[in-house]
Parts: structure tokens; sequence; C-alpha cells
């Protein structure tokens, strides 16, 4: 142990006690996991499979099913775009294309100064205000490549 | 216009909040009720409603309450599903950001009604600020005495655990969803057993939509007649339709159920955006079938309608698709997601979906090849009916109908080697 901080344990364990069964406190506590460390390194999930009592694969294959979870470090900004068809037929695919110019790099990746990473990324389930793209937690709509540049000055400052 | 079942408070100032919920008449349904009707006779109204699910399949809601064993010495539980991840969909968002209370509510009378005491909803993890306003209003309810124990006095215990899910198209279904609650990836499970007999943790489940469960407390309040008087015979009650892509006026809107979608596209939404001719409609979600313009013609939005492109009201969420957009690049899209989203489980589906999205990608690429149409059908035939959930049908259904309907824009890429768009 020794990596996730205490309160975080405290937090996963409370959470296990809403649950009929502890297991089902996992998704939660990669969670909050994730908040602590920013993303899951292999030592941060070994120490989740303690506090829940699992074996240690469980919580590798199930952070591993779900994109949400990070398997490697990500920028300060988590930049995810959406180019399914609603985005996709109202510029959504333009956006992702200038962002990975703009940025110089691909899905997945992260810029070198740490600040952006960016993903494309499926349905957002806000499609009527395509094109849409979420900033670490924030949503934002109707989106130009204009606008998206003044989004990306004012997170750089 | 019909009086709004869903919507009616939306509109009002924090209307998510309980202040403002209790001052409109809410939470009046679950004290009209609670401990003083008989839980069957509220599943029988709610048959009686016609309410169907609005998730997409339409099962009527009360017949999936009835499949519950009301006898089991199991722990029964409920799961609202408001892992809104259909392409095109966000209705359920809406409902949970502008009138949470009124889901809680309907919560609360459906786990009366078929004896749940703890109950969930599983809300899809983008959905960041929409889970932290239904947090905040469920910890509302719990100091309201709605939620908890011995709520309004009645004896009645029920607890609501908020889940979030993690990025996962396929824990929409509803077997998946379970595995994903419990804590595990989110495979789908066998079916047969289903939910109402082995369902979370081993007990009966029922598993509703936010806009369904959105519909108990009108249902509870005015009555079944009052509800089944809206839409058409088959198809009871108002319906949540979301309309995105290229129209004026995008946006969710509460219609009944037979409303014309013509009608929805050139009125309610203003028309194609700068004048554009419409190429095709995606009626209800990304997985239904896509329709051409004489299609919707006479096409009214209701469970029973047809129409010779095989119309499925699905989710109610409506893509429109003008004229500058080439169907291969648009199938190539979907294809893409379906390919992302398999769980892997089955091989039909895990094979099926990432086949599809090469093909589709190198003819839009101007690769194609003859008889590459025949193979993409082929491949479809393949996935569909072949898997433990539907995502495999929720796959093939719309190639199938963008290859079948837009063979000529297929023939073409293949011919010039090239995507003509």
């Amino acid at each position: 142990m020794g990596n996730l901080s205490d309160s975080s344990i405290k937090e996963i364990k409370k959470i296990a006690e809403k649950y009929p069964t502890t297991e089902s406190a996992l998704l939660p506590a990669l969670y909050i996991a994730q908040r602590e460390k920013g993303w899951l390194a292999k030592e941060t999930m070994d120490d989740i499979a303690d506090v829940l009592e699992l074996p240690k694969v469980r919580v590798y294959g199930v952070a591993t099913f779900y994109t949400m979870y990070y398997k490697k470090p990500m920028g300060k900004y988590v930049i995810q775009v959406c180019t399914n068809v609603s985005c996709m037929i109202t510029g959504g695919e333009e956006i992702y294309e200038h962002l990975i110019k703009v940025f110089g790099i691909k899905s997945g990746e992260t810029t070198g100064d740490g600040l952006f990473s960016l993903l494309e990324v499926e349905c957002l389930g806000n499609c009527g205000n395509a094109p849409v793209m979420q900033i670490n937690e924030d949503f934002y709509e109707n989106l130009t490549i204009k606008v998206v540049d003044e989004i990306i000055a004012k997170l750089k400052k | 216009m019909t009086e709004a079942v869903l919507l009616s408070r939306v509109e009002l100032k924090n209307s998510h909040t309980l202040k403002v919920y209790e001052e409109n008449e809410g939470y009046q349904p679950l004290k009209k009720v609670l401990g003083k009707v008989e839980p069957g006779v509220i599943i029988d109204d709610i048959k009686e409603s016609g309410l169907r699910g609005r998730g997409g399949a339409g099962f009527p809601a009360g017949v999936k309450w009835g499949f519950i064993d009301k006898d089991s010495p199991k722990t029964k539980y409920l799961a609202c599903n408001a892992d809104e991840g259909e392409p095109g969909t966000f209705k359920d968002r809406l409902l949970m950001m502008e009138d949470p209370h009124q889901l809680i509510e309907g919560i609360i009378i459906s786990s009366y009604a078929i004896g749940v005491e703890t109950a969930f909803i599983y809300i899809r993890g983008e959905y960041h600020k929409e889970a932290d306003i239904l947090d905040a209003a469920i910890a509302e309810a719990y100091k309201g005495g709605y939620l908890g124990k011995n709520i309004q006095g009645t004896g009645y215990d029920l607890e609501l655990i908020l889940h979030r899910g993690a990025g996962s198209y396929v824990c929409g279904d509803e077997t998946a969803l379970m595995e994903s609650i419990e804590g595990h990836r989110g495979n789908p499970r066998l079916k047969p057993p289903f939910p109402a007999v082995v369902g979370l943790y081993g007990g009966p489940t029922v598993i509703n939509n936010v806009e369904t469960l959105s519909a108990i407390p009108f249902i509870i309040s005015k009555g079944a007649e009052a509800y089944s008087a809206i839409g058409t015979e088959k198809s009871a009650g108002t319906k949540l339709f979301c309309v995105s892509g290229n129209v004026n006026n995008p946006g969710v809107y509460e219609l009944p159920l037979g409303f014309p979608m013509k009608k929805l596209i050139y009125e309610v939404c203003g028309g194609m955006k700068e004048g554009r001719k419409l190429k095709g409609v995606i009626p209800g979600g990304s997985s239904t079938p896509i329709l051409l313009p004489d299609e919707i013609e006479d096409l009214e939005l209701a469970y029973e309608s047809a129409t010779p492109g095989g119309f499925m009201l699905g989710s109610g969420a409506v893509i429109v698709i003008d004229d500058r957009w080439c169907m291969v690049k648009i199938a190539a899209r979907l294809a893409k997601f379906y390919a992302h989203e398999s769980c892997g489980q089955c091989t039909p589906c895990r094979e099926g979906t990432t086949w599809t999205y090469k093909i589709l990608k190198r003819i839009e690429a101007g690769g194609g090849q003859e008889g590459d149409p025949e193979l993409l059908l082929d491949i479809q035939d393949n996935m569909f009916g072949k898997t433990l959930c539907p995502l495999g049908d929720a796959a093939a259904m719309p190639i199938i109908a963008i290859v079948e309907k837009f063979r000529d824009e297929f023939d073409q890429h293949i011919k010039e080697a090239r995507c003509p768009y």
C-alpha cells in the first residue's frame, strides 16, 4: 500500500457499505483513485484490490474495459471531441482535425507541456448542441473552429 | 398542443430543486398512493395506461413489472437506465437536469409497486453535471422524507443509489448494465433467465428507462385514462423526440405519439438548415434503419407505424441528414462506433463490426472492390440475431439499410475509386 491516500481509502470503504456487495464499489473506487492520481497506475489498482479485497486481475479487467478510466498519465485538460454522426454532419470532424494540427498530437496523446490530451470520442449524448466536446467535466457546445481556438487560448493562460 | 406530461416544469426557474418541485404538484402522486393503494393496483394502472418502455424497445412497462414474482423470497431490485448512449439521443439528460425529482418520484412509486427496497440509477459516465444534479436531488429527497426509512410515515423503506458508468455503450443493455452495477466488465448475460427472474445480485429486477419512469407521477396523478387518451391506440402518451443534425432548430420536443415526422422536421424544427435538401433521416437512434425522404411522407411517429423503408421509433432520436453528405462516409462512421463499442464477447459481433468498418473505410478511401456491397450485406446477415445482446442487431440494421437504399453511391465509389463527395 502507501499509494492511495487515507482519505480516498476511507471514501471507497464508505461507498462500499452502500451497496449489497463490496465489489459493486469497484467502479466508484476507480473514479476516486483516478481523481486523486490523475490516472490509474498498476500500483493504484493494486491498492484498490486490497481495499475491496478483490483479486488484482478483477480490478485490471474492469479498468481496461471502460474508456473513462485512464491507463496512462493524461494532460491537465482532457479534450474529448465527438465525431459521431450528429456531430460529424455539423462540423465535429473538422474540429477534431483542427485540434490534431494545433496540438500536433493524435487521439490518445498528450502535448509535450502536459497541458492537453486529445481524445476522439463516441456520442456524448448532447447532440442537440452539436458539434460538442468535453474538457475535463465540462461540455462545450455549438462549436466552430473559431470558438474552439478561443477556448484553447483561454486555457493556455 | 397536448398537455405536457414530462416537461411541464422544465421552463421554471430552479426546476431541479425540491422546493420548486413540491410547489408544482411534486410528490403529491406519491402521497396519494404510498401506503394507501395496493401495489398490485398500481401495476394494473400502469398496464392500463399503455405506457411503453422509452429506452428503445417499447415493451409495455406494466407488463414488465408484472413479470416480477411478488412472492419471491429473494431481494428485488429496480434499476433506472440513464446510460443514454444511443448516438443521437439526449432526452434523458434534459429530464435529469431539469426535473430530477420527477424521475426520483417515478422510481419511488415504481419501487413501491414492485416491492423493491433498493433501487439504482445507472447514469453514463460522461454526464458529470447531470450526475451532480441528481446526487443533490437524491440528497434532498432523503432529507425531505421521500427516500430512506419509513417514507412519509408509511413504513415503506427505499434506498436509492446513483451509480456512474465509465464510458461503455453496451452497458445500456440491461444485462450489461447489471454487470456494471455489480462491479464487473460490461459483458451482457445470456437470456433467459431474464432480469425479472434472475437480475441484480440474483434477485428479480426491473430495468426501466429515465423517460419511462418520469411518466409515472403523471399517470398516478391524472389517471391511466388521461395518459392513454394521448397518442395513438397502440402508442399511448407523449414521447420526447430529440432532433439533431442539419435542421434549423435541433433540440428535445415533447409530442404526442403519432405526430407526423414531416411536421416534426419542417415545422417544429424549422426545416432544413440553409434551405438544403433532405437526403435521409435516421428516425430512432443510430441503430434504426435510415429512411429516404419519400419514406417519411406520411409517417407517423408511433411504435406501430410501418413504412416501406422499415420504420423503428427506437429512442426517439431523429438525426436529419442533408444532401451534402456521403452515405458511405456516414455508414463508415456508424460502423466505427459499433466496432469500438462491441464488448468482444460474441464472435459474430466482435469480428463483424470490425470487418464492416474496415471495408467501409476502404470503399470511402477509394479502395472499393466489386462485390464489396454484397460482402457487407453478408457480414451483417452473419451478425443479425446471432449475438447475446442487441448490439449485433443494432450494428447490422443501419448498414443493411444504407447499403440497400444508397447502392448507387457505393457503386460510384467503387467504379471511380474515390469518394465523389
